[in-house]
């Protein structure tokens, strides 16, 4: 085999300068080649949606009848009029500010626990990741059932420890329904958080640890002034992430609270639907959308700026 | 940790917590079965929520094959377009290269919400919304910027010179893909088909904005619309029996794909 290419590339003429090559059969042609069946689809799917999106939002577009054209800003001014709207912001940022800390710190505390390898370490990683393995609905659905009060197992493990006498409301008011919420989302996301701070932590050479040691420091001053300073990126990594997805938050409140009581826990992008879906306004869904969308930049803008400057 | 704690508080806190996280699981799985006179099982354990469940509206087989058909379109679609395009942008030089990559990544800075509008009324434009053919091409599109970075990564990990031997071979950069290189990434192959499945086996807001016959529904929306669909008292046991169906695929594969599922973070994770 190898002896015939050999021939063949002996009685080959000199090569042909690229240029003579036509376009189409040049290297790059090729590479734009494989790479054109994901660019149409990102710009079908992803840039026209996009565009159109911002079209909408300055249009009068009830959901069924379609575009009736543009009604520059009324779908902006509508937003803020909208009673709910304050609510839902409000309360999507109190929901992001509560999740990101309690999340954030029993991740911290979890990756501390397994970082080192130890009896019994392999197990409770598992333990602490299997429930990453759901689905967001999944999981929303599993709790439901959780907190119900027929089924749920909270309420006769009180009152047969004697804690409370009565069936506790785990969704039943603002606040319970805010609190068992933020312990649905903490269950799920935890370990995905320790492991990305596992991976950090494990990325941080021993020899800092052992000068620490050298050095005379306790156990709390390591953590805060070599394991922290060090972690920094992962931390930032999941600050992003979990802020992000938080200001996103839509199955757990849809599935668990429907939003109430009294609309107590809608947030911002179950407003969207709701727009679009409940009062079928599909301008005003887009107008939210965008400005979700704008927030949302500005905010990571601020984080990395901020995570960024801390570094330097 | 270890140093704060002693040996034996370490094991009792690190317990205390695993049974925490493992509880509601154990929890759902027994609930389903467990009598209780407000479920479907009222005497005794047994399959009774499993049963009403499978009989509930169009039927437990028409929704499982409604997910199975969006999640293996997705995962199908997501590996053509990510391993080409991770190929294309590894291996390649040609114009607007590094543009086009961070036009795929930038797909992340925008919330999903903020595209489900719009492509309601593309998808409508083009018969597709209200199917799961349309519903797969959304779920594809938010795993391209994860995929094509893991695919691009793990192309630039081959060495060079495997492409170099081959194409003396009289292999065409086509051939080189499919003989060599589809071998050296498939680890990488494995990890973004891993995450597409669980993302569309799971996703519920998508098909929420998108489908609107209920015959349709994958396993997720169905489950969340039978709870509240369901006439008089409220059945917790068939949603428990629901939330068992929906997890075990999920948890079978993390178990046996842990090494990739866990890949996927670290290449993740390095980019932060």
């Amino acid at each position: 085999m190898s002896l015939v290419l050999e021939r063949e590339h002996v009685t080959q003429a000199p090569p042909r300068p690229a240029a003579r090559r036509p376009w189409w059969r040049s290297r790059a042609a090729k590479g734009a080649l494989y790479a054109s069946p994901a660019v149409l689809f990102v710009l079908a799917f992803f840039v026209l949606p996009l565009l159109l999106v911002g079209q909408i939002s300055i249009s009068e577009w009830p959901l069924l009848q379609g575009n009736q054209g543009i009604n520059f800003p009324e779908n902006y001014q509508n937003l803020t009029r909208n009673r709910l709207f304050w609510p839902a912001v409000g309360f999507t940022v109190k929901y992001t500010v509560v999740v990101v800390v309690l999340l954030l710190g029993l991740a911290m505390v979890m990756a501390l626990l397994v970082q080192n390898r130890r009896r019994g370490v392999g197990f409770f990683r598992t333990a602490f990741f299997l429930p990453t393995a759901l689905g967001l609905a999944s999981a929303s659905l599993l709790f439901w059932g959780f907190y119900s009060p027929s089924i749920g197992p909270l309420d006769p493990i009180l009152q047969g420890l004697g804690i409370t006498d009565e069936p506790i409301r785990w969704l039943g008011t603002p606040n319970m329904a805010l609190f068992s919420t933020v312990a649905l989302i903490v269950w799920k996301f935890a370990g995905f958080f320790m492991l990305i701070l596992l991976v950090g932590l494990q990325s941080i050479p021993t020899e800092v640890y052992e000068a620490a040691k050298i050095d005379g420091a306790t156990g709390w001053q390591t953590f805060a002034r070599v394991t922290l300073p060090l972690l920094r990126p992962s931390i930032a990594l999941c600050l992003i992430i979990s802020v992000t997805g938080s200001l996103l938050a839509f199955d757990q409140f849809y599935i668990l609270t429907q939003g109430g009581p009294d609309n107590s826990t809608t947030t911002v992008v179950m407003l969207i639907y709701r727009e679009a879906f409940r009062r079928f306004d599909l301008g005003s869904a887009a107008a939210l959308s965008v400005v979700v969308l704008v927030a949302l930049l500005l905010i990571n803008v601020a984080q990395f700026r901020f995570l960024r400057r801390g570094v330097e | 940790m270890r140093q704060v704690l002693g040996r034996t508080p370490y094991y009792v806190f690190a317990t205390g917590l695993a049974i925490l996280f493992l509880a509601p699981l154990v929890w759902t799985a027994v609930a389903s079965v467990s009598p209780h006179g407000a479920t479907a099982q009222k005497v005794g354990y047994g399959l009774g929520n499993y049963r009403t469940l499978f009989n509930w509206e169009a039927g437990l087989p028409t929704y499982l094959l409604n997910s199975a058909r969006v999640t293996l379109l997705t995962v199908a679609l997501t590996l053509v377009l990510s391993v080409l395009a991770g190929y294309a942008f590894a291996r390649f030089r040609f114009p607007g290269r590094d543009v086009l990559f961070l036009l795929v990544i930038a797909i992340l800075m925008v919330p999903y919400v903020t595209l489900l509008v719009p492509l309601w009324v593309l998808l409508g434009e083009v018969g597709l919304r209200n199917s799961l053919e349309g519903l797969a091409l959304v779920l594809t599109l938010y795993q391209l910027p994860f995929s094509v970075f893991m695919m691009r990564i793990s192309f630039e990990a081959v060495p060079r010179e495997l492409d170099e031997s081959a194409q003396v071979d009289g292999c065409g950069t086509f051939g080189v893909l499919r003989r060599i290189l589809l071998h050296a990434v498939w680890p990488g192959i494995i990890t973004v088909g891993l995450f597409a499945f669980l993302n569309a086996w799971n996703d519920f807001i998508a098909p929420l904005f998108l489908i609107n016959d209920s015959d349709r529904f994958p396993l997720p929306l169905a489950i969340a619309t039978q709870r509240v669909q369901t006439h008089g008292a409220i059945d917790y046991g068939v949603t428990e029996a629901g939330v068992v169906v929906m997890a075990l695929p999920c948890l079978l594969l993390f178990i046996f794909l842990q090494r990739y599922y866990v890949r996927g973070f670290m290449s993740g994770a390095l980019k932060g």
